[in-house]
């Protein structure tokens, strides 16, 4: 058990030194972007005095090291600045962005996880079958889709209807735009973010319904699954008993990679939704040049996709009895 | 013990197969493997199967439980147990048997234990699945047996995970896991060939302990026939599908019917001619002091050293875990010593890999135990040997095509046929002959041989000794031999080096060696090779018990 937190507490300390090269090179990448605020506040027109002085006023005539050392002890203590076009705290504006989008990425995580995974089992143990050829088919044609593409047939069936000649049919399910506050509660909350989500699950389910299937089959070789047949245990218990705990390693890594996905890269569903995620104020602020609240949102993009990472690592550790349990 | 067994008589049938054939798929094709087959058990009855791979041992073993693995299928004839035929039942009876009736014993306790679970889980499942106990009698039975067949800590190695334990032990208690449920019928599917001879004993005393005391019947699938010798009653001999001859066990073996079974028998009879005289010039290797580890653990090596002289053959014979694998690494320089020196023919050699020059390279070559991953699946014959011819003597166009045709005759390969195969094309006996060209390809002085035979049928792998032989006495090429296996070592070794947990407890002239008095090491092994004499299991049990002969090593405190 020494061994682990060992492992975990070195793996945290890799993933901090992760984080201080991804803060440089999102600080000074950022600071390679054409034009900057000032200029783009002010437009064309504007005199280099109004620049200068406007600049100064932000603190962008110091040089870039002195910006980024002033930012990261901003960092190192909670502070990620003061927004250029609000004048609020970055981490207020990202702070209620990010509950959002970790709303919205757990949901879709909760329908998709259990969906893949029963899938995924279901294909492997009827592999080749008329099942699972269908199964395959229809995840590889979602996930091939363009996911604003899946997002509008979505919400044309789901939520606007069709016109069959004399009147709409299907559709009124779901609300098309998933505008939510923080008055809104939480059921309330849910069914307006319905359709994002399952978007959001058919873009993922296949990578990790095929992960499942791949491993599983694998396993369903192996010389202790012929033994548990010839245990003359039932079909589920080994597959549930025997199988998948020893399929989970790989399945946990591609869980963790779609995770990410879900959180950082669903820009363009957010924007397809109206919905206020953390990837559509990124956007708006690259357009603006607001370079604190780019910096602040990819840096928090970047712990979130570090912690998963590592909470995977971890897990499919703790998933492999000759780690957990040495000699 | 269950009143269900003791109440029925030995001699009952509990197995009755007739005319069983079945299929198997390779390349999208259906073959026939098992070709009619007959076969009766009585209860408290073992029947030994034995043939070389491909015989359908397994298959036929595996049809008895009324299974048959995927891409196989029982394609005629009846399997009777107790009385039912399995090929009329349904999946849910023969479920229902498997694992409570009927049990199995796999060749590779480390593969077939699950690595997620505990022993005494997975000892209790089957029985507690089928209804036969509940999980607490399940594990004092477990413990029962585990102390039964003499595992150390019975009260709580059950709790241990597969991975905690030894092959031997592990053999042992999925030996134990089969008698959970006392079942009438236990195959054996080649329960100790991946083990060591000394830990091959105390799992034949287990299987023959077991049988003899539950009254079960068993099937014992090997291509040994010394062991099967020591458990059988009768003995089936299979080929390609066939049933070549059925008989008592003493009988078969004193008068064999067919010539196959005498072929089976002599195999084990193969020696070298000559005693290769020992020259006075500078040996080819000579080993100094050596001591090697694997990071910074302990010392898998520990002041070793030997020497091999030209044209000589030198086995190095332990257990796994022994250090014979590391001595080669050290000796190829895939893995530099912490201490000591390497010389060839008198030139000290770099000890990494790396900073050896390409001659020191090509006069060391290697043979590996496993011809099937040694070659590059992709590379026709011609590459495969075509290369180091190249890369080391820099030959080119019809030179190294005549070349390639030359070692291919040598090792007794029609060139026309094999010169464009690839690996896959071959069999396995064939690939070791090409892994053998492939290492005199370079024209080495000397070769080693990492347990080159013991992936081979018992016939194909004294083929391939008789051709190392004669390429001995042509080439004048010198062999390390690493083996653990001591019937190759007699069949073919100059001298011999006996290591012990990371030391040489003894080496010399093989006949000196072998002769007693001996390291008591060396005397534990050279007793453990079964014999072709089905009392020599018993015989020398009695002499272990007795204390007349060595039956433990005191291990190093450290390993």
């Amino acid at each position: 058990m020494n061994a682990i937190l060992t492992m975990i507490a070195q793996r945290l300390a890799l993933g901090l030194l992760t984080l201080f090269v991804v803060s440089l090179i999102i600080f000074f990448s950022v600071s390679l972007m054409p034009g900057d605020y000032a200029e783009a506040i002010l437009g064309q027109a504007a005199l280099p005095d109004t620049v200068k002085a406007f600049r100064e006023q932000l603190g962008l005539d110091q040089p870039a090291y002195v910006r980024y050392f002033q930012w990261l002890g901003g960092v190192l203590t909670g502070d990620l600045g003061t927004s250029f076009s609000s004048e609020r705290a970055v981490t207020e504006l990202i702070g209620a962005r990010f509950g959002n989008t970790m709303f919205l990425a757990a949901y879709a995580a909760v329908i998709a996880m259990p969906l893949a995974l029963v899938l995924g089992v279901l294909a492997a143990l009827y592999r080749n079958s008329f099942y699972d050829r269908t199964v395959n088919v229809v995840t590889l044609t979602t996930i091939s889709s363009p996911e604003f593409f899946l997002a509008y047939v979505l919400i044309m069936f789901l939520s606007v209807g069709l016109w069959n000649g004399s009147e709409m049919i299907m559709g009124g399910l779901f609300p098309p735009i998933a505008n939510v506050s923080n008055d809104v509660g939480f059921w309330e909350r849910v069914y307006r973010t319905t359709l994002p989500a399952i978007t959001m699950t058919l873009v993922i389910v296949a990578h990790m319904m095929r992960m499942t299937r791949a491993s599983v089959i694998d396993l369903l070789a192996s010389p202790y699954i012929e033994m548990a047949n010839l245990k003359g245990l039932s079909k589920s218990r080994i597959v549930f008993k025997h199988a998948l705990p020893n399929a989970l390693a790989p399945i946990i890594n591609v869980i963790a990679v779609n995770m990410a996905y879900l959180i950082v890269g669903v820009v363009l569903i957010e924007v397809v939704f109206v919905y206020p995620g953390l990837g559509g104020l990124l956007v708006d602020s690259v357009s603006k040049r607001d370079m604190p609240v780019v910096q602040g949102s990819c840096l928090v993009f970047a712990a979130v996709y570090i912690m998963l990472n590592l909470t995977a690592d971890v897990l499919s550790i703790v998933s492999n009895p000759r780690l957990l349990h040495p000699r | 013990m269950s009143t269900k067994n003791n109440s029925r008589e030995k001699g009952e049938l509990v197995l009755r197969m007739r005319g069983l054939r079945m299929e198997g798929q390779a390349d999208g094709e259906w073959h026939e493997i098992v070709k009619g087959i007959d076969l009766d058990l009585h209860r408290g009855e073992v029947v030994g199967l034995i043939g070389e791979s491909g015989a359908g041992k397994s298959t036929i073993g595996l049809a008895s439980m009324g299974f048959a693995r995927p891409g196989c299928k029982i394609t005629a004839g009846s399997i009777e147990f107790d009385g039912t035929d399995l090929m009329q039942q349904s999946e849910d009876y023969k479920r229902n048997l498997r694992g409570g009736r009927i049990s199995y014993v796999a060749q590779s306790a480390a593969a077939s234990f699950n690595p997620a679970h505990k022993l005494i889980d997975q000892f209790g499942e089957a029985a507690v699945q089928h209804g036969v106990l509940t999980k607490s009698e399940a594990d004092r039975d477990a413990k029962d047996l585990y102390r039964r067949l003499e595992l150390p800590n019975p009260d709580t190695i059950g709790y241990r995970y597969p991975h905690q334990v030894s092959g031997g032990q592990l053999q042992r208690a999925m030996v134990a896991m089969a008698m959970a449920c006392k079942p009438d019928l236990i195959i054996f599917d080649e329960p100790t060939t991946a083990l060591d001879v000394t830990t091959q004993i105390e799992v034949l005393a287990a299987v023959k302990d077991i049988v003899t005391t539950f009254n079960t019947a068993a099937i014992y699938i090997t291509h040994d026939l010394a062991v099967v010798a020591q458990v059988a009653d009768k003995i089936m001999v299979l080929r390609h599908g066939n049933m070549i001859e059925l008989g008592e066990t003493r009988s078969m073996i004193a008068k064999p019917k067919e010539d196959y079974t005498r072929e089976l028998l002599a195999v084990r009879t193969y020696k070298k001619e000559e005693f290769a005289e020992a020259n006075d010039d500078v040996p080819i290797l000579k080993v100094s002091n050596i001591t090697a580890s694997y990071g910074k653990g302990v010392n898998v090596l520990d002041n070793v050293s030997m020497e091999i002289h030209r044209g000589h053959t030198v086995a190095v014979v332990g257990e796994s875990g022994s250090g014979k694998s590391t001595l080669a690494r050290v000796i190829t320089g895939l893995l530099p010593p912490s201490q000591g020196s390497i010389e060839f023919e008198g030139e000290i050699l770099p000890p990494a890999l790396k900073s050896r020059n390409k001659d020191q390279l090509r006069r060391l070559q290697m043979i590996y135990q496993m011809p099937d991953t040694a070659l590059n699946p992709r590379q026709r014959v011609r590459d495969v040997i075509g290369r180091p011819l190249s890369f080391y003597l820099g030959m080119q166009g019809q030179e190294k095509e005549n070349r390639i045709r030359e070692l291919l005759t040598l090792i007794e390969l029609d060139p026309d046929h094999f010169i464009d195969r690839f690996p896959g094309e071959l069999s396995g006996g064939q690939k070791q002959r090409i892994c053998i060209a492939r290492a005199l390809a370079a024209e080495p002085e000397l070769i080693i041989c990492d347990e080159v035979t013991s992936a081979l049928d018992q016939l194909v792998a004294e083929e391939i000794l008789k051709l190392l032989q004669r390429l001995q006495n042509e080439l004048h090429v010198s062999y390390m031999f690493i083996t653990h296996d001591i019937a190759t070592v007699k069949a073919i070794s100059d001298e011999m080096v006996v290591m012990l947990q990371g030391e040489i407890v003894e080496q010399g002239e093989k006949d000196v060696v072998l002769t007693p008095p001996q390291h008591e090491y060396t005397e534990l092994l050279l007793s453990s090779v079964p014999e072709m004499d089905p009392d020599w299991l018993d015989d020398l049990l009695a002499k272990r018990a007795a204390g007349e002969v060595v039956s433990t090593i005191a291990s190093k405190p450290n390993a």
